[in-house]
């Protein structure tokens, strides 16, 4: 893959070129399963089969969203803080759980360094799909206050596709609450095939 | 082993410079001196613990290794500055004076690109091995790429 030098922000513009370059770690089903719907799906009538069973499991996903317990920074207090009881995401259904095996959702919180960068990859690879990536603070947002130094990934987006980016440095538990209510509806409009709809950078 | 007293032994060396003013005493030394001066700061003035060794790149005058070392049982600081060539120069190693310093100047090479001459194991100790250029070099520049994560 040949680098681009990121210089300041108008290389925001050129997000959904690199996006599309990059090699696709997004989720994958089974091919049965895949031709099992479309035949359910075109079938006369089978509409009302396939989407309620994907509005079902859509629901399912979006109530049990683990996220791994993976820390990075300072944005890792709160995280932290949010999965206590003050503020309790377990009532939204997300139990912070301590293998990638077993969970649905990285919680980027803090600088990624060029470093952690494989590690992070790995962790993310280890998860099963279908499976969703919040970045939470500037620094995985884009790089943020260490954005010009030699070490720093500027912005995870670079290493692992992002659904919801969360502002702030770091972000206080409200904050990062509002982006796991976001990313609960963005899971709720999951496509029948479990496929993501490709991105939309005006919306987005 | 007072601040006058600790002036006055190392003015009678030949070569060294002690600036005026501190604390702590500033002493600059030539690159061939440098271990041997080390050497008598820690035996004849007593400064026994290495605190810390870094570099200055000063541009056209080229790297200056900064090495900080105290007497604790007197309060006593010395900081030993020694001017080198431009980037890739080479500068004697402390490490069989003050074996605190192997790690240290291992940063200092990882950073600068300063080799340290009778360093046993001279490897990067912060960056990938894998790393081309050395960052706090100010002919580094900022948005160097590094595949394929910039």
């Amino acid at each position: 893959m040949d680098v681009k030098v990121w210089k300041s922000i108008k290389d925001l513009q050129d997000y959904d070129e690199y996006r599309k370059r990059r090699p696709e770690t997004g989720d994958k089903h089974s091919a049965l399963f895949e031709s099992v719907t479309e035949g359910i799906h075109s079938f006369p009538g089978g509409f009302a089969v396939t989407t309620v069973a994907d509005d079902f499991l859509n629901w399912a996903r979006k109530s049990s969203v683990w996220p791994v317990t993976f820390g990075l920074a300072c944005c890792a207090i709160e995280m932290m803080a949010t999965f206590a009881s003050r503020f309790d995401v377990e009532r939204l259904g997300m139990v912070p759980w301590a293998s990638p095996r077993h969970s649905d959702l990285m919680i980027v919180s803090g600088t990624v360094t060029i470093k952690m960068a494989p590690m992070l990859e790995r962790i993310y690879n280890q998860m099963p799909d279908p499976k969703w990536a919040v970045s939470m603070g500037s620094c995985s947002n884009s790089g943020g206050p260490f954005r010009h130094g030699y070490h720093v990934v500027k912005g995870v987006d670079r290493i692992i596709p992002v659904d919801v980016s969360v502002p702030g440095c770091p972000p206080p538990p409200e904050s990062l609450l509002n982006g796991l209510l976001l990313l609960q509806e963005q899971i709720s409009h999951f496509h029948q095939t479990g496929k993501r709809r490709d991105p939309n950078p005006k919306e987005d | 082993m007072t601040d006058e007293r600790a002036r006055q032994l190392l003015s009678t060396i030949n070569g060294v410079v002690v600036v005026d003013g501190g604390p702590p005493l500033t002493i600059y030394i030539e690159p061939a001196q440098y271990a041997s001066v080390a050497a008598f700061v820690k035996e004849t003035i007593g400064c026994q613990f290495f605190s810390f060794l870094s570099a200055v790149d000063w541009k056209a005058d080229g790297l200056e290794v900064v090495t900080w070392v105290d007497n604790l049982a007197d309060g006593l600081s010395v900081v030993l500055r020694t001017k080198l060539g431009a980037e890739g120069a080479s500068c004697p190693s402390l490490v069989p004076v003050y074996r605190g310093a192997n790690w240290m100047e291992r940063e200092c090479f990882d950073m600068f690109g300063i080799r340290f001459d009778g360093h046993p194991d001279l490897r990067r100790i912060l960056l990938p091995d894998d790393w081309q250029g050395h960052p706090l070099l100010k002919s580094y520049a900022v948005d160097t790429p590094y595949p394929p994560y910039r």
